[in-house]
């Protein structure tokens, strides 16, 4: 997905607005409790649903510890990777799919939906957001190649770096 | 890969502490932990075994302020220090946009260093990244102990590149900041040039 060649992944506004319709839509049609979008190397790209009372960002690194742990058991046998996760709980269960081998999509529910219906949601879904992925890494290269990134950092002092640790 | 969001107005950055086993990792972390403003910091995860030995990765997430409003939150991680978990230090390795080298000044420690940084370079390049061009500093703890190597010739071997080193104590928490903050500011200036800025 990503070019390996980019120092950075970004998201841009609209993606992220056509993110958050999908994993909305994911969330009803799913009737699952929280859904949230993670990077590979376990920063938080998106959430949505029941999200007030939980440690997002810990959750968020858990999940890409968990899907790092398992993709190394699955080269070990010689998989490629392990596609989907399920953990179930005894109220709430965590589904937990890859996208397009970079963004890593976790669903919660519990006894108001079902694991049948998460899967076929997330499948649907999961198609949608690929194509989003997609988008984001063609604009972010054309973006880099244009050389016209308005980046935030550009303009970075070293008095902006001091402050932030006073 | 550092995360750049421009619809939540964020950056997030990943900093990995590597070292041998028992040099000091996790105290380093604990110390920001306990020194960092509730608001600022998240809880800190450790998956230990039963005796507090580093089972799979230490991670304590900071959002230390804006630049140029931005949101600049640095997420920490150490690695299990022992041998035979190499498996996991490869993994958690992966997207990291600066490393802390943690020596443990210890003179019987000395080959544990020299043996770690190499393993840190075989494990980054597996990845396509080379450790003298990521952001880099060298720590050298617990240099309160009455043992410790000459510093000279710790550094001759661990630090051939001359990149930014500092003696510390992780658990009075001397130098850990100083540590901490020198990776953050390669990172940024990395990040600065990446975005065309000189
Ligand atoms: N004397 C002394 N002990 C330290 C220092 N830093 C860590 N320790 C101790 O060394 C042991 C191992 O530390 P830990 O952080 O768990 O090592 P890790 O394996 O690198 O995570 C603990 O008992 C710490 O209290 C230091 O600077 N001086
Ligand atoms: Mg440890």
């Amino acid at each position: 997905m990503l070019g390996s060649h980019q120092s950075s992944f970004v998201m841009y506004d609209e993606e992220f607005k056509r993110i958050s319709v999908v994993i909305e839509k994911l969330l009803r049609e799913s009737n699952s409790k929280v859904i949230f979008l993670v990077d590979k190397n376990g920063q938080l790209i998106a959430g949505c649903g029941e999200t007030e009372h939980l440690d997002t960002t810990s959750l968020a690194s858990l999940t890409a510890g968990n899907i790092a742990a398992t993709g190394g058991l699955a080269k070990l046998i010689g998989e490629k990777e392990f596609s989907i996760l399920f953990h179930e709980g005894e109220k709430d269960n965590i589904h937990i799919s890859i996208i397009g081998q970079r963004v890593i999509l976790v669903v919660i529910f519990d006894q108001r939906s079902s694991l049948g219906l998460v899967r076929l949601r997330v499948k649907k879904a999961s198609e949608e957001l690929g194509v989003i992925f997609d988008d984001l890494s063609k604009k972010a290269e054309e973006i880099e190649q244009s050389g016209n990134a308005e980046s935030p950092f550009a303009e970075i002092t070293d008095d902006d770096i001091d402050n932030l640790f006073s | 890969m550092s995360f750049i969001n421009y619809a939540s107005r964020e950056i997030n950055c990943k900093i990995v502490y590597y070292g041998p086993g028992l040099c000091g990792k996790t105290t380093n972390l604990q110390f920001v932990y306990q020194k960092t403003a509730p608001e600022a910091k998240g809880k800190m995860i450790s998956l230990a075994t039963e005796t507090e030995r580093t089972l799979f990765f230490d991670f304590l997430p900071l959002a230390l302020g804006e630049i140029r409003g931005f949101k600049t939150r640095f997420h920490l991680y150490t690695v299990p220090g022992q041998v035979f978990y190499d498996a996991s230090r490869k993994l958690i390795l992966k997207g990291v946009d600066g490393v802390v080298f943690v020596a443990d000044s210890q003179e019987e420690r000395f080959d544990a260093n020299i043996e770690s940084l190499e393993n840190l370079k075989v494990n980054l390049e597996e990845q396509g990244y080379e450790l003298e061009k990521l952001p880099f500093v060298i720590q050298y703890n617990k240099c309160d102990l009455p043992n410790i190597s000459d510093p000279e010739e710790l550094r001759e071997l661990l630090n051939p590149w001359g990149v930014p080193e500092f003696q510390a104590c992780a658990t009075t928490g001397e130098g850990v900041f100083e540590t901490l903050k020198s990776v953050a500011k390669l990172i940024l200036m990395e990040l600065k040039k990446g975005a065309g800025g000189r």
